[in-house]
């Protein structure tokens, strides 16, 4: 069955996404950059009320599902990506990288990571993929004129290539030993009992491209380059929407096809989960650049989401999409604050920039420290109950070590988060930053305002959560 | 009245005023004038309505009062749930009683940003009461882990010279103890399907399991609390605090500690505490005995101080695992005497580091001469602090001996030399700063407590007076709650051994 009507918000997105292009080219290229920005932004809110609104469903004869699971995971994708439009804004201008493909780039992006969290095919996994891949490896180099960024595009390029070979060597191995790509088939014939050799290989090596694309370790070189790299705004943008769609197509692919079979494959993402949380918390600890850091702080939080998945069971999903609702608003307002370091014009990426930012500017530093006590799981903010979720599944699945060593790394890793918060409140003020803009203020306190509210107001989050994990798992 | 929902009004009240302050702005000296007194007015008014669970707390029973429920995370089975027994009741007072005091003995020493520092006090007060009136593990882990926050800015911020070491060290040893309970906690949900307390109480968890939840709230106590060998953070914390933060640090926070054992470890796991009640009562002694030696090689007052107070929750520890009545009860009136005593004596050393800047005992001597009324009131401090009848120091401690002597007499005699120690290393430093010549010429002009001194010692003097002449009336309170848990204890234990008996024979 066709039903084109479950594909609607793809189909919005990417026919905007070349409305947008035309608009580009034929207004004046990038004098338009504003107008095609916003317009990109604008197709973005629009794309999140089909996506809310869509009757959802089965789609493309089998290639395509729009269950509550994508749906929930599209609307924080978009709302990820449309704020990293919005925060781009001043920046490209003031940094000369404001071309109109951008903000289409980004649009053709979110197309692809809509399209891989609707996946129930192989083929169309890959295809969404690519579709946000390429679109990605452009965007990070979008400042070519800089050793910096298209170094770091290359560096992504290449490495994704190869996590992209991974991914289709795996697809191809399992497709050869099942005789099938759909998710619905797979989960059929792969149940309990044991796992051809063949497709286990294929297995392995499909996480392993997934992996790549999370930033999981042993696969995670490539972030903190590329996060450094690419422009700040950039890396917003790569620290929450692919990350989130990675995630999601991940679970979507343990959880789906290879769901009959989690005793085969929990302890790969157990061993992974517990190898990020690692090298997330103690890697950052010497960091000294905020971006390289927000670099080994998303691969420790990776980890930590993974905690959720290895449980394998319907709570641990949950516990997922939990984690990454939280995440994407901390990581956007943490972002912001990145952004608004600015000084004399320049930007500044040392933690050390910070200093004595409660003097200078005291509501952005409280709004930092609520944002940093956050990430490290400090109750009563949002990031504790993130953790709680997923240590809860992982208790309730009987990984109790794997929940210890998670805490235990969440208390190393709070270490440099208190650290930004001592550089701002404990160490002597340096000059001054520029004023904040506008839009970096909103976000940055619409932010703030959502995780110290959570804790009065959970349930929404929590309740949409359980339902798109129910649906994944055929409830 | 009584129906109001009387214990969150008084959780949140401070947070409430926390929120007020933000609204502050303008001239520096106006914003600093003004906050003080929002802030002492709310943490006043929430001591005045805290009193309301005094006058309307019911000692005949067991059970919890002043209950609150309400639907937190449905989902999850986790609901928002507040109350008191005579447990908890009269930390919750100490701490609405102490807040004042340490808002009230900060209005002259911290000057530079007055408005975040009585922000993180409010928000302070309403995660310590909070932590001692939840009845849901959850919101108590929640209270419990957010007293962090504050108290790292708070040390942090307005601290001595290595504030930043202090406060980090703080941190992390009690977050790391702290995760392990919050593992606990998930996998006794996992078992029970609840965090609700109550609940959790009544549950018996098998023998195998208690041990393994007992360590992991062991791990988060102990540090807490503190015990040796993981006390090495407290002195730290105190000496680079501020004052009031080192007063509501020995007031309460250290209580917490204890608290959660008698909330969580004797009832939930009463089992695993009996078989690891030697390990507690060793930990203990080794704390009593070599504390209090090291205390009399401090050459910082506040460091002393800080000493003796691991030193003094020992002597709780070991009440608290004395499984009896008296033991208990000595216990916890034991944490509520040092509670105000110690507060009370970091606050006398406050007193003459406001004048003279300095903490070094060497740097004092022959205060009676220019400070006799500071010199009584720190005579008075001290006694209670070794524990002179008449003293509220006294009775915890005689009452916690009395048990210990009940459960095993070495413990009870090794404690009681730890008393003699803690009589030794308090009058040697009353002796070195208070008595002698007055040479030093920086001392010779020190002035005498201020009205305002007056006013902060004279409820202190009162409050310990009121405890050892007539200590019935807080041991009333906590008598039945306490018999309950003795009984609870008592019978666990005893099911346990008659059914041990029975796969013997």
């Amino acid at each position: 069955m066709l039903n084109l009507g479950a594909a609607l918000p793809e189909i919005f997105m990417a026919v905007s996404a070349l409305a947008l292009l035309m608009l580009g080219v034929f207004a004046g290229k990038d004098k338009a950059f504003r107008t095609v920005s916003w317009l990109a932004v604008a197709a973005q809110v629009i794309t999140i009320i089909l996506v809310v609104t869509g009757e959802g469903g089965p789609a493309f004869f089998g290639q395509f599902t729009a269950d509550a699971f994508a749906q929930f995971c599209k609307v924080m994708i978009l709302i990820g990506s449309s704020i990293g439009i919005i925060m781009s804004m001043k920046f490209a201008e003031r940094e000369n990288m404001a071309r109109f493909e951008f903000p289409i780039l980004i649009t053709l992006a979110t197309v692809g990571m809509m399209a891989m969290v609707s996946a129930s095919d192989m083929m169309s996994l890959y295809l969404g993929l690519e579709l946000q891949s390429l679109a990605l490896y452009v965007v990070a180099a979008i400042r070519r004129d800089t050793i910096r960024s298209t170094e770091s595009g290359l560096k992504y390029f290449i490495l994704g290539s190869i996590a992209s070979g991974m991914l289709l060597y795996g697809m191809s191995m399992v497709y050869g030993f099942t005789g099938t790509t759909n998710f619905a088939v797979l989960a059929d014939t792969l149940t309990g009992g044991d796992l051809p050799v063949g497709a286990m290989v294929g297995l392995a090596f499909m996480f392993a491209g997934l992996c790549f694309k999370i930033s999981a370790v042993p696969f995670h070189m490539w972030t903190p380059d590329v996060y450094e790299g690419a422009p700040t705004p950039v890396t917003a943008f790569f620290a929450v929407a692919p990350k989130i769609a990675g995630l999601a197509l991940f679970v979507r692919v343990a959880i789906g096809p290879f769901g009959g079979v989690v005793a085969d494959w929990q302890q790969i993402i157990v061993l992974i989960s517990i190898l990020s949380m690692l090298v997330g918390s103690f890697a950052a600890l010497r960091q000294e650049n905020i971006k390289r850091l927000m670099a080994y702080s998303s691969i420790g939080h990776v980890g930590f989401a993974l905690v959720g998945l290895a449980a394998g069971t319907e709570e641990g999903v949950t516990g997922v999409l939990v984690y990454l609702g939280i995440y994407l608003v901390m990581n956007l307002g943490t972002f912001a604050v990145i952004l608004c370091m600015r000084r004399n014009d320049r930007m500044n990426e040392e933690i050390t920039d910070l200093a004595g930012l409660a003097k200078t500017k005291p509501l952005m530093a409280a709004i930092t420290a609520i944002l940093m006590f956050s990430m490290a799981g400090i109750p009563p903010l949002a990031g504790f109950f993130g953790k709680f979720y997923v240590f809860k599944a992982a208790v309730d699945a009987g990984l109790v070590t794997l929940a210890v060593i998670g805490l235990v790394t969440s208390v190393v890793s709070a270490y440099y988060y208190l650290r930004i918060i001592k550089v701002m409140y404990f160490d002597e003020p340096v000059e001054g930053f520029d004023r904040n803009g506008t839009e970096m203020n909103v976000i940055m306190a619409v932010a703030t305002i959502a995780i110290l509210a959570f804790v009065f107001f959970p349930n929404p989050l929590m309740d949409s959560a359980a339902i798109a994990a129910a649906s994944l798992f055929g409830q | 009245m009584s129906d109001w929902p009387i214990l969150s009004i008084v959780t949140f009240l401070p947070l409430l005023g926390a929120v007020l302050l933000l609204f502050i702005n303008g001239e520096e000296a106006n914003v600093a004038r003004n906050s003080r007194g929002v802030a002492l007015w709310t943490s006043v008014f929430t001591f005045l309505v805290s009193l309301m669970l005094w006058v309307n707390f019911d000692k005949t029973t067991a059970d919890f009062q002043f209950v609150e429920q309400a639907d937190w995370m449905p989902g999850l089975n986790i609901s928002y749930h507040m109350g008191v027994d005579g447990i908890s009741v009269l930390f919750v007072l100490l701490a609405t009683f102490l807040t004042p005091i340490c808002i009230l003995s900060a209005w002259e020493a911290i000057q530079k940003r007055v408005k975040e520092y009585m922000i993180a006090f409010l928000v302070l007060e309403t995660m310590m009461i909070g932590m001692f009136s939840s009845l849901d593990g959850l919101l108590f882990y929640l209270f419990f882990e957010g007293v962090l926050i504050p108290m790292f800015i708070i040390i942090g911020v307005w601290g001595g010279q290595r504030r930043v070491y202090a406060a980090f060290k703080l941190f992390l040893y009690t977050l790391l103890g702290s995760v392990l309970m919050l593992v606990a906690l998930l996998a006794m949900y996992f078992e029970a399907g609840t965090t609700d307390i109550p609940t959790l109480m009544a549950y018996g968890f098998d023998y195998n399991m208690q041990l393994w939840l007992w360590l992991a709230f062991f791990a988060s106590f102990a540090v807490k609390v503190p015990m040796w060998p993981v006390h090495t953070w407290l002195p730290d914390a105190h000496v680079e605090a501020p004052t009031a933060g080192s007063v509501i640090l020995a007031g309460v926070l250290l209580k917490m500690g204890g608290y959660g054992f008698l909330r969580f470890s004797l009832p939930m796991m009463p089992l695993a505490s009996e078989t690891f009640a030697p390990l507690i009562f060793t930990l203990s002694i080794v704390a009593i005995i070599y504390t209090s030696l090291v205390a009399l090689a401090q050459q910082d007052m506040k460091k002393l101080i800080a000493y003796s107070s691991v030193a003094h929750m020992g002597i709780v520890t070991i009440g608290a695992f004395t499984f009896n009545q008296h033991g208990i009860e000595g216990s916890i009136f034991q944490m509520l005497s040092h509670g105000v005593v110690s507060g009370a004596l970091f606050l006398c050393v406050g007193v003459v580091y406001d004048r003279i800047h300095t903490r070094e005992i060497d740097a004092y001597g022959g205060l009676v001469h220019r400070m006799p009324s500071y010199a009584l009131i720190f005579m008075f401090f001290t006694m209670a602090s070794v524990g002179l009848p008449g003293t509220g120091g006294f009775v915890g401690e005689i009452l916690t001996l009395l048990g210990a002597f009940e459960a095993n007499t070495w413990v009870a005699f090794f404690a009681a030399t730890g008393l003699i120690l803690g009589a030794a290393y308090a009058l040697y430093l009353y002796r070195r700063i208070i008595f002698g010549a007055l040479t030093k010429d920086n001392l010779k002009s020190i002035l005498d407590l201020s009205p305002r001194e007056w006013l902060l010692f004279a409820p202190l003097v009162i409050v310990v007076v009121w405890m050892g002449v007539y200590p019935v009336s807080f041991l009333d309170i906590m008598h039945v709650s306490v018999e309950n848990l003795v009984n609870q204890v008592e019978t666990a234990q005893a099911a346990a051994a008659s059914a041990a008996q029975l796969a013997v024979n």
